[in-house]
């Protein structure tokens, strides 16, 4: 009798097991950024391939990669980290495995996108990423309080005393140095060189301080602060500024002067992800034009397709036209990748700027 | 046979706290401590040393910003002792029966909302464009918005309003254990209420206070969310430094190294504050 119950109870757990293996192969677990995977997309992906089920897991570049490196590269199938994350990322940890492109349509890709992320991924002679968005980081001004906000070095500048704000995050060391006259991603061959810029960009950060009303920590706290009217310009992701462009037209992104700092979110794959062509199936269809203007309404990014700007809603259309020139589209500033190291001078820069107490 | 079923059923009993403590507990920290003695000298390259350790005592920052958070800390203890002897005072000793239900309830019912929710509450309360600052001009006391967002005060406002709960109850517990009898007793030999409560409220009452200074310290210590939403330009708390050089930094080493201090700061400053009172942790966890 009891042998019995055994049995039972051996059965039951291994058809436990063979399910949650069959039903491993046709999940897609996709670690993302928040709002790159709207319920709308996932449901009509999954009328598409019925079996095939999304899972979705929210994060950042920093996050994203916390979480790879934990489980050396397991229990996710499509990351996607920006293109400057990818490669020392992989050099340190070995969380990716390299890409089939032979499974992905890169033809509806944008070619300037397309072959940067490729020359910024490949380790080996493999690529490792596909672009999927792309979007910049600037500044957001209202217009009608600070008409004339163009520069980096605007946001401290003592007219706006006490009413800007930015994230102490790398983006506006790189967009203090850019503003100062160096060349930060040239300097990241030499890292001497780029301690010495850095030391600089610290010394103004600080002094700036007492300028700064708060350091924002993420767009739903900057988008309260520029809407209630306590702060009349910031450092911006420019979605975020979109987002409040179409509450209040007043407020616009601004390319800064020496060029918006661009970023592309890639398409990754982890080393120990388990549905590889289920993460295909999503790259290929994400890139449709008509699910284009899906996400893109969702994530206020333009999609790194071709014509990818004309396949924005028309909302986030009339924000991007009102914030670039064409000269301002010549002019960005493509994220260089970040060779080992950087992170930890850079992170030992903001400490610093945190813990000085000048304003 | 007898036996067997008593050891059997003591084994029985005992595993889940033996499974807890070792799985949950020790297992991280031993890996959090050997996480904590490497050291990178190159891409996937590791050597063992103390050099994490070195560099925390080297960096002015770090340990500026640690004794930063102690010496903050201490005074959110003092603060939600101060505050909450009286409520746990009112409540084991003052309100009826019924009351004392209904008053603990009150206490609890903000723990039935996150942290985070809670601490949206206090931005929307004191932003500039808030609901404090708001009412203050309606009423015609200010002329222009006030900012009390975005600085320490609010940090330890929002953390003494998060804890205050952990000091109640355990005081609360020890004060209701005590006997109306020996205060009368008090009065009766001529003492005043100072004398009174000097002699022989706080000293009965000194094991609940021990262990809810202990438990609200150590959550001060390691909170994260309160102090870096309600914080400001300066508010630098350890906590959110051991987030950075985990996350943004991708320094595991350090940032394991960092929690080890944290542990042996906090570890270390209770011990001492045992001492000074003379309680012991035994005696402290007993009594309440």
């Amino acid at each position: 009798m009891k042998y019995k119950a055994t049995m039972i109870g051996v059965v039951a757990a291994l058809a436990l097991s063979v399910a949650s293996i069959a039903q491993a192969e046709s999940t897609l677990r996709l670690l993302t950024w928040g709002s790159y995977a709207p319920d709308e997309l996932i449901q009509k992906f999954e009328a598409e391939y019925p079996d095939i089920t999304v899972e979705v897991t929210f994060s950042n570049n920093e996050e994203m990669i916390a979480k790879l490196r934990a489980t050396g590269g397991a229990g996710f199938d499509l990351a996607q980290p920006s293109h400057d994350r990818v490669h020392a990322a992989q050099l340190e940890y070995d969380i990716y495995k390299p890409m089939d492109l032979s499974q992905i349509d890169t033809s509806v890709m944008s070619e300037v996108h397309l072959e940067g992320v490729k020359a910024n991924t490949t380790i080996d002679g493999e690529v490792y990423s596909v672009p999927h968005q792309w979007g910049t980081s600037g500044l957001m001004a209202d217009k009608s309080k600070a008409p004339d906000f163009k520069h980096w070095s605007d946001l401290c500048d003592p007219m706006y005393k006490g009413k800007t704000s930015m994230r102490l995050k790398r983006t506006i060391l790189l967009g203090t140095a850019f503003s100062m006259g160096y060349d930060p991603f040239a300097a990241y061959a030499d890292l001497d060189e780029y301690q010495k810029i850095l030391d600089e960009v610290v010394d103004v950060l600080i002094a700036c301080k007492d300028n700064v009303k708060a350091y924002w920590k993420g767009g739903d706290d900057l988008a309260a602060l520029m809407l209630s009217g306590e702060i009349v310009a910031s450092e911006t992701w420019d979605s975020t500024a979109y987002r409040i462009y179409s509450e209040n037209p007043n407020i616009v992104f601004v390319p800064p002067s020496t060029g918006a700092l661009t970023w592309i979110d890639t398409f990754t794959l982890p080393r120990k992800g388990k549905a590889d062509d289920a993460a295909y199936k999503w790259i290929n269809f994400v890139l449709r034009s008509e699910n284009v203007t899906i996400m893109s309404a969702s994530s206020g990014a333009i999609a790194a397709v071709s014509g990818g700007q004309d396949l924005l809603p028309a909302d986030k259309k009339a924000a991007v036209n009102a914030a670039f020139t064409p000269e301002d589209i010549a002019n960005l500033k493509f994220f260089a990748n970040i060779p080992p190291g950087i992170e930890d001078m850079e992170g030992k820069a903001l400490e610093k700027i945190k813990a000085a107490t000048g304003g | 046979m007898q036996k067997d079923i008593k050891r059997l059923s003591l084994i029985l009993l005992f595993a889940p706290f033996a499974l807890w403590i070792t799985l949950l507990i020790l297992l991280p920290h031993i890996g959090m401590v050997v996480l904590s003695l490497r050291e990178k000298v190159a891409p996937r390259v590791y050597e063992y040393g103390f050099a994490n350790y070195i560099e925390f005592f080297n960096e002015p920052i770090y340990w500026n910003t640690l004794i930063r958070t102690g010496s903050m800390s201490l005074l959110v203890t003092v603060l939600a002792l101060i505050i909450g002897f009286p409520i746990a005072y009112y409540i084991a000793k003052i309100a009826g029966p019924r009351m004392r239900g209904a008053l603990f309830l009150l206490c609890l019912i903000p723990l039935w909302v996150s942290d985070l929710i809670r601490a949206f509450g206090w931005i929307l309360l004191l932003r500039e464009t808030g609901v404090i600052s708001s009412f203050l001009q309606w009423l015609g006391i200010l002329s222009g918005p006030i900012e009390m967002l975005y600085n320490d005060v609010t940090v330890i406002i929002g953390l003494v309003y998060t804890v205050i709960l952990f000091m109640i109850v355990p005081l609360a517990s020890t004060l209701d254990g005590m006997d109306n009898s020996m205060i009368e007793a008090g009065y009766n030999l001529g003492g005043r209420g100072s004398t009174v409560l000097r002699r022989i409220i706080i000293p009965y009452a000194m094991p609940g206070i021990a262990s809810g200074c202990i438990i609200v310290f150590m959550l001060t210590a390691g909170s994260y969310l309160t102090p870096i939403l309600l914080g400001g330009k300066n508010s630098s708390w350890f906590t959110e430094q051991i987030y950075d050089q985990f996350i943004t930094r991708y320094n595991w080493e350090s940032g394991a190294a960092f929690g080890m201090l944290l542990l042996a700061f906090t570890s270390i400053v209770v011990w001492l504050g045992l001492k000074l009172t003379g309680q012991t942790l035994a005696n402290t966890v007993t009594k309440t």
